[in-house]
């Protein structure tokens, strides 16, 4: 049994990776819960906006928050495009998830075309910073990562829950044609949306770009936890996905330290397995 | 015709003593091994569409069962020293199990949605690939098999291996087409439309997903058998991946995953584009084109390249002339007039003390009925009464919360709703459910086929062709249920609850949504069923109709029972006049 010190460590560095898987899990639980739409090529779109920030940053020296501000709104027009398609051809759940596994194919050939398949590593001055707090250290990237995706989910969850139009999403979500039929414009809100996600996977590309090395097979390193998290979550829920993304890398980080690394994934999936056949009322 | 209709069977022949003999030819090994790997994403994207495809419980945990199959052949061949060819049905068996363990579970969950079966199985691959990784059965550092002997079933190993994978992609094609034909596909095809309602025409749905998915991962266990072989250095990172699942649906789906053939003909055409790419040395650029390749399929063909075909030639062929005579327009009145039977004094339905909850919900609060032999029994009341919750509970489609039914001497309380169906309870819906995807020939043969004891096809079809032109549907046995307005979709329904040759008929509101003269050609076809001698329990909202066909009606509220009786003496009862219309109404 290891020690205290490093099991704390442990359960912090756990909880701020979940973070990521969080940030990743909110625009995938958005498309999925509220549009009824399963985005694989998320993963892909937030690699190629990774990859923009390397590439912004190294050939250009952009700073990381410069490149954002140009990638995260050129990342919500891609997302609006996705969406003409969807729109255009009614395209249902499964369809979604085919299509779109299509387009992170052909997104994931089209970066190892431009960067190669050799990995890449953006170096910053602040990859390396930390605070220490007692014992404890805390990587300051992953911190403000995880303080940028509390914000966003907690954003989207009040948006959701307060304003006309997320109201209006959620009503739809439920039953499309009856809202239609009290004056929701399901169609424009479906574009809003399928934006912000295609955003929200530009905001976690950039952070992919800060603290991860880029390769292009690591798109569908994430898709099988960050998946597992969006339904313990609980589809379509911000606040749900943030949470069970660090519960996830929490539990994950601690089965690490006690067991072994190569036991990880177990974790993630047997606590998917175990909620879903538990199929508490809240899923 | 003949010759037209053997020509098929033919040039299958010829290709399979040729596609048997080819490595024997003395061709480089590229060839072998090009072919061979057809055959394997045959086999397995044919294996995946028997269950995902057929019964619509669409799955993305392939790898593991393919992987199990791998592992289990290169388990037993590595360490025990087990003959190779015998570690086959080894890991057909194990993989087997395994799907039919995950099915035994997932099965049973009440909410289990599309996505979240994907998702489950996808999970169980990672599980099972990372505590092979963890255990000595790889133990991270990867299998080799090398040094397995290889039987010389032709004059190279490749061919070989050729070979086997040959004779397992001929057996899974038969074995696809088999199930595609029998009442075993008929069954599935009806689960993928809607599940509920293959149950309550006798479809044992539990039974049927469960041995669909022994089917397919069997399949794919044996696959993985045998390509442990040509791969010959295993890896958890190479076999548990998401390249199996997804391929396999990509395939199907392009090709067509409800037809038996139609993952064959998506996975040679995926295997082979790829393999082009490969052997010019621009993989990469093949992997894109494939899934630009799939986008558009998906969006152009959503069902297929078999059934985009079927249906260009069904299109194309003009019907012919002389069945276009017969065709008259579908005029909907029953061909056999009513006649009356005397109602028995015998008790075909009893209900006893029935409850039934929903939570916190009193739905059925102790009913008490008798249905007599014969009779015509009109069930009513206020909305939210209890009326469909009882046809519900009696056809099985809720389990009691407590209290007895009996249907003809037999206690139905426990059983599924598909034993019930076979036990001669049939109903129809309110709202008609037809299966989308079947015409109304296959809709009524399905209840024909499942509803009664085991009979030929043909003899089924006749029968289903009866039942509907005894509904008046005669000219649309082709005609896919949207085709139909909405009082032929009724009819539909009663055609096939009378396929079943029901001795007690559930109608739970036939007329409504009717109008006037479609209500009239429904009451004379109500009076000839029970003409046919089925006795019939209807819940109806319909005063007039209830009054003019019942024998005795009840009248529940608040699922209660409140009156049984006469039609005109219940209708007069002041309690009832009360509940309908209100208090001041019933003094």
């Amino acid at each position: 049994m290891p020690s205290a010190t490093l099991l704390g460590q442990a359960l912090i560095s756990g909880v701020l990776a979940g973070g990521m898987y969080g940030l990743l899990a909110l625009g995938l639980s958005l498309s999925w819960g509220l549009l009824r739409l399963v985005n694989l090529s998320h993963f892909a779109l937030a690699f190629l906006a990774a990859y923009l920030t390397y590439e912004l940053g190294t050939t250009y020296h952009v700073a990381p928050w410069w490149s954002a501000a140009m990638v995260v709104p050129a990342m919500f027009l891609v997302g609006l495009a996705q969406h003409w398609l969807f729109d255009k051809f009614k395209v249902n759940e499964l369809a979604s998830l085919l299509i779109t596994f299509s387009f992170a194919v052909i997104l994931e050939v089209a970066i190892q075309l431009y960067w190669t398949a050799d990995y890449r590593r953006f170096e910053t001055p602040y990859s390396t910073l930390s605070i220490k707090a007692g014992p404890f250290y805390i990587p300051v990237l992953e911190l403000i990562l995880c303080l940028v995706a509390g914000v966003l989910a907690w954003g989207t969850w009040q948006w959701l829950r307060k304003t006309y139009v997320g109201k209006a999403l959620r009503a739809s979500a439920e039953d499309a044609d009856i809202a239609a039929a009290y004056g929701v414009d399901y169609k424009r809100l479906a574009y809003l949306l399928s934006g912000m996600c295609a955003a929200y996977a530009g905001v976690a590309g950039t952070f992919i770009a800060l603290i991860a090395t880029l390769a292009p097979a690591q798109i569908w390193t994430w898709l099988g936890v960050v998946f597992a998290v969006v339904i313990i979550g609980r589809l379509g829920n911000p606040l749900g996905a943030l949470a069970a993304g660090m519960l996830v890398g929490a539990s994950e980080s601690i089965a690490m330290a006690i067991l072994s690394p190569a036991w990880a994934p177990v974790v993630s999936f047997s606590m998917l397995i175990m909620i879903l056949l538990w199929d508490p009322e809240w899923l | 015709m003949n010759a037209a209709r053997d020509l098929p069977k033919l040039v299958a022949g010829l290709a399979i003593v040729a596609l048997a003999v080819l490595p024997t030819a003395g061709l480089p090994a590229f060839y072998d091994s090009f072919v061979y790997l057809v055959f394997f994403w045959v086999s397995l994207s044919t294996s995946w569409a028997l269950l995902s495809g057929f019964a619509g419980y669409f799955s993305l945990g392939h790898a593991a069962f393919f992987g199990v199959g791998m592992y289990t052949t290169a388990t037993l061949t590595t360490k025990f020293g087990v003959p190779f060819l015998l570690t086959i049905p080894a890991a057909a068996a194990v993989a087997a199990l395994l799907g039919v363990g995950i099915g035994a579970v997932v099965f049973r969950l009440r909410r289990l949605r599309g996505e979240l079966f994907a998702l489950l199985t996808l999970a169980v691959t990672f599980v099972i690939g990372t505590i092979i990784l963890n255990t000595p059965i790889d133990g991270g550092g990867g299998v080799f098999m090398s040094a397995v002997p290889l039987p010389h079933l032709m004059p190279t190993p490749t061919g070989t291996i050729y070979i086997l994978g040959f004779a397992l992609c001929v057996l899974t094609l038969v074995t696809a087409w088999w199930v595609a034909h029998s009442r075993l596909g008929m069954g599935l095809f009806a689960i993928h439309d809607d599940e509920d309602v293959a149950e309550a025409k006798g479809v044992p749905t539990f039974r049927y997903k469960l041995l669909a998915f022994a089917l397919s991962a069997g399949i794919a266990g044996a696959v993985g058998g045998i390509h442990a072989m040509y791969v010959g250095f295993l890896t958890v990172a190479g076999t548990f991946e998401l390249t199996v699942p997804l391929y396999v649906v990509l395939m199907s789906v392009l090709g067509g995953s409800r037809h038996w053939l139609g993952p064959a003909v998506g996975a040679t055409a995926i295997t082979t584009l790829l393999y082009a790419f490969i052997s010019g040395g621009e993989a990469m650029i093949g992997r894109a084109v494939v899934g630009l390749i799939l986008i558009i399929a998906i969006l152009w063909l959503p069902d297929g390249i078999i059934p985009a075909i079927q249906h260009w030639a069904k299109k194309r062929r003009p019907a012919p002339a002389k069945a276009r005579a017969e065709v008259v327009p579908a005029e909907v009145v029953p061909i056999v007039p009513a006649k009356v039977l005397p109602i028995g004094e015998r008790h075909i339905l009893e209900v006893r003390a029935v409850t039934k909850r929903f939570g916190g919900l009193q739905a059925l609060a102790g009913v008490d009925l008798d249905v007599r032999e014969g009779e015509i029994f009109g069930l009513v009341g206020p909305n939210g009464s209890g009326k469909t919750t009882l046809i519900n509970v009696i056809a099985g489609h809720y389990p009691l919360s407590s209290g007895t039914v009996t249907v003809d001497g037999i206690s139905t309380g426990g059983l599924a709703a598909h034993e019930i169906a076979r036990r001669g309870v049939a109903r129809t819906y309110q709202i008609p459910r037809p299966f989308v995807t079947m015409s109304v020939l296959d809709n009524v043969a399905l209840a024909a086929t499942f509803g009664r004891p085991v009979r030929a096809q043909r003899e089924i079809r006749d029968e289903a062709r009866h039942w509907i032109g005894f509904t008046g549907l005669a000219g649309k046995e082709a005609a896919l249920p949207a085709e139909l307005n909405l009082h032929e979709r009724k009819f539909l329904e009663l055609a096939r609850a009378l396929a079943a040759k029901p001795k007690l008929l559930l109608l739970d509101e036939v007329l409504s949504g009717l109008n006037p003269a479609e209500i009239d050609s429904a009451i004379r076809l109500v009076r000839a069923i029970r003409g046919q001698g089925a006795t019939i329990v209807f819940v109806e909202h319909l005063m007039r109709a209830v009054v003019e066909l019942s024998d005795r009606i009840a009248v529940l509220n608040e699922g209660k029972l409140l009156a049984l009786g006469a039609p005109r003496e219940v209708m007069r009862d002041p309690r009832v006049v009360s509940v309908y219309l209100g208090k001041a109404y019933a003094a």
